[in-house]
């Protein structure tokens, strides 16, 4: 049996088995790190920031950064969370997030940690991108003003035989996700439904499903983001 | 030398608008307008939305009354799904949705009458506008005050319970509803502490009714010829011929009573009704399309509905309709106050119903929604508590909305509020070189009567404050007065 790793967050102690993340080891102790791009079991991509620690004066991205023996974390700091506030200002500002009719809203990631973090109104000025929806999956329907390019579509959503659903289209400001339409043809109503559900925010829908979950229901209706979380820490 | 009479913005309505009074040179009256200065354009953002979106996306029209967007959108989509038009849903879907409505419309009609137009009745056209509102109301009259609070907050709650929130829920989906009454609301709304219980909610409604009977036997004359014209009168009813406002056929009557329109189905309204442009409003102007633009128009709301039907189910309001229709010995009521009258009826009808259905199994169990053969066309009409409202969406094979169209309850009364304000302004204004505060209280007291929401109609954004402008013939600007 492998040695635990000790390590603290905010001074708290804390372990973790060798290889995890920060991210990883920072669940599996209780302790909730904000991530947006991170999916359990899959690699992780490092690209929403909003998991970023700070070790040794620098700022790391907990869902990539191993822990390492001794590693001092810091997470839940003033300076981290107002970073945070400023990377969910410029995610609301870069798409057209209309939550009172998104049907993701109360289950929407991006959402339930704006309010966690008592973002306002963003200081930023919006862009008003124009993005064309792409409605012709039969099961799924895409809006591409709502997402956040965080990837958990093309490294989650698969097909049987392990390829990716979805893929990076143009660069720079003109990046967006795309869905092979041929291999998606045939999507089952399973596989459709899981995409909606890994989808952080409203950019992928399955058709016909809008509002069918009442409100209270929803997933932060009654409790924020993380607050599942609880602390196992002595 | 002519003057025009400008009052910007009105007040006590929801939205915003003026009215501009032209004077000629004997100061009488020449022509008069109701502008509706807002400009929304929902029917054109909604298009390349997936089209369940639009129920909670057409709502936000308005604050008052989402709840009749959201299920007329929501009746349209029950079409597109294949659930057919309103009598298709499970008992479940149709009956949580009525309960929504009953309560929405309970709640809107006491704000309208409690917060909105009792300062008038109360305290009189003339009175100090600083004692003639809702304040006033509360520091003189304080029971009928906490009465409107109360009555608005049981059909918000109501709301609350068969949509999920009081302003812009998501519970009715297309194809039925999402949820199921719980058993602890049902309790609530049946057996609340007083005042929160349904029985409670139909005495205020009775004693609201008896209110205004009493300040109509005082002020008959008032009652009845302020702003009185004829006109034809459009609503659905049901199939037997019954006041429904969740669901039915159009029905239009001339003045005398004479059926211009029956039993249509309201999937084809287009073959019925028709909508004129004018350049001086953002709100169009509908007719019914066989008597053309000069005649063909007509109002809905409340004093319609009355007009149209030939009974209401339910005990207590029969009765006093019975009374309410003897006034006119059967014919047609074409008297602009009795709005207030018919309002007050159809409130006592929405606590009778909601008692009903809150009685009724099938709200808490059974399955929540249907769906058939996929349409592109769908049409919903519900009767919202200012008239008549219709949604028209077309969608594409890709979900997509191409087309959207809404006939908005205060749109239909268009004409009736520019005639209503024309009678007005003449009886008033005739001959007069100042305009005085309780005159253009009176031009508002006239539009107040629709109950009219203007932000609805133009599909706009913010409240409604009336300022009126006198301007010379040279169209410079001679006096100027804002409520």
């Amino acid at each position: 049996m492998s040695e635990k790793i000790k390590f603290t967050i905010d001074g708290k102690e804390c372990y973790a088995e060798p290889g995890q993340t920060i991210l990883e080891a920072a669940l599996d102790n209780g302790v909730y790190i904000p991530s947006l791009c991170y999916l359990k079991d899959v690699i992780p991509a490092g690209s929403c920031r909003i998991c970023n620690v700070k070790v040794a004066g620098r700022f790391m991205t907990a869902c990539t950064t191993p822990v390492a023996m001794g590693m001092e974390v810091e997470n839940d700091i003033p300076e981290l969370n107002e970073l945070r506030v400023s990377i969910i200002e410029m995610l609301f500002v870069s798409g057209n997030h209309f939550c009172p009719a998104c049907e993701k809203s109360g289950n929407c990631e991006l959402q339930a940690l704006a309010y966690k973090y008592t973002m306002m109104v963003p200081r930023y000025p919006y862009l008003f991108p124009e993005k064309k929806p792409d409605s012709g999956n039969k099961k799924l329907f895409i809006d591409r003003n709502r997402c956040i390019l965080c990837k958990r579509c093309i490294r989650a959503v698969k097909d049987e035989q392990g390829r990716s659903l979805f893929a990076f289209k143009n660069r720079g400001n003109e990046l967006a996700i795309s869905l092979d339409h041929e291999l998606a043809e045939n999507i089952s109503d399973e596989l459709a439904e899981e995409a909606m559900e890994i989808c952080p925010v409203g950019s992928i829908l399955k058709k016909e499903k809008g509002f069918q979950q009442p409100i209270g229901h929803r997933k932060f209706d009654k409790q924020a983001i993380g607050s599942d979380i609880k602390s196992v820490i002595k | 030398m002519n003057k025009k009479i400008t009052i910007e913005p009105v007040t006590r309505v929801e939205g915003h608008g003026k009215v501009t009074i032209h004077l000629d040179d004997q100061n009488n009256v020449d022509q008069t307008r109701l502008h509706i200065v807002e400009f929304r354009g929902f029917e054109r953002f909604v298009q390349g939305r997936p089209y369940w979106e639009a129920p909670v996306l057409v709502q936000r029209l308005c604050g008052i009354c989402p709840v009749s967007h959201h299920l007329a959108a929501a009746k349209a989509l029950d079409v597109i799904v294949g659930a057919g038009t309103g009598d298709g849903l499970t008992p479940t879907g149709e009956k949580m949705r009525r309960l929504m409505h009953y309560g929405q419309m309970f709640q809107s009609h006491a704000l309208h009458f409690f917060h909105l137009v009792s300062p008038d009745l109360l305290f009189g056209i003339d009175a100090d506008p600083a004692i003639r509102n809702v304040i006033g109301v509360a520091m003189k009259h304080k029971d009928l005050a906490v009465q409107g609070v109360m009555m608005r907050k049981y059909g918000q709650e109501v709301i609350r319970a068969t949509a999920g929130k009081k302003i812009h829920g998501t519970g009715a989906i297309p194809g039925g509803i999402n949820k199921h009454l719980t058993p602890d609301d049902k309790e609530f709304f049946i057996n609340g502490p007083d005042p929160m219980n349904i029985d409670k909610m139909i005495d205020w409604s009775q004693g609201a009714l008896d209110f205004l009977k009493d300040y109509y036997k005082k002020n008959t004359d008032f009652i009845d010829n302020f702003a009185q014209f004829p006109s034809n009168h459009l609503s659905l009813v049901r199939k037997d011929g019954a006041l429904d406002l969740y669901h039915g056929v159009i029905r239009a009557v001339d003045a005398e009573g004479n059926r211009i329109l029956d039993d249509v189905d309201y999937q084809d309204y287009e073959n019925h009704i028709e909508e004129e442009v004018r350049s001086w409003s953002y709100m169009k102007f509908p007719y019914i399309k066989k008597l053309g633009k000069e005649k063909g128009w007509y109002r809905v709301g409340p004093l319609a509905r009355l007009n149209t039907c030939d009974f209401i189910p339910s005990p207590l309001a029969q009765k006093e309709f019975e009374a309410y229709k003897s006034l006119t010995n059967g014919k047609p009521n074409n008297m602009c106050m009795h709005y207030h009258y018919a309002r007050l009826i159809e409130t006592l009808h929405a606590a009778e119903m909601m008692k009903e259905l809150l009685n009724d199994p099938d709200l808490m169990e059974g399955e929540l929604t249907t769906k058939g053969s996929r349409q592109n066309r769908g049409v919903g009409l519900l009767e919202a508590p200012r008239g008549t409202l219709f949604h028209h969406y077309e969608v594409n094979d890709s979900d997509e909305i191409v087309k959207a169209n809404l006939i908005v309850s205060t749109t239909n009364n268009n004409e009736p509020m520019n005639q209503s304000v024309n009678r007005v302004a003449h009886s008033w204004m005739d001959g007069k070189t100042e305009i005085t505060e309780p005159m253009m209280n009176a031009v508002e007291v006239a539009i107040r009567a629709y109950d009219p929401c203007l932000s609805c109609a133009t599909h706009a954004l913010g409240k409604m404050p009336l300022e009126v402008k006198l301007y010379d013939a040279h169209k410079t600007l001679i006096d100027r007065k804002r409520t």
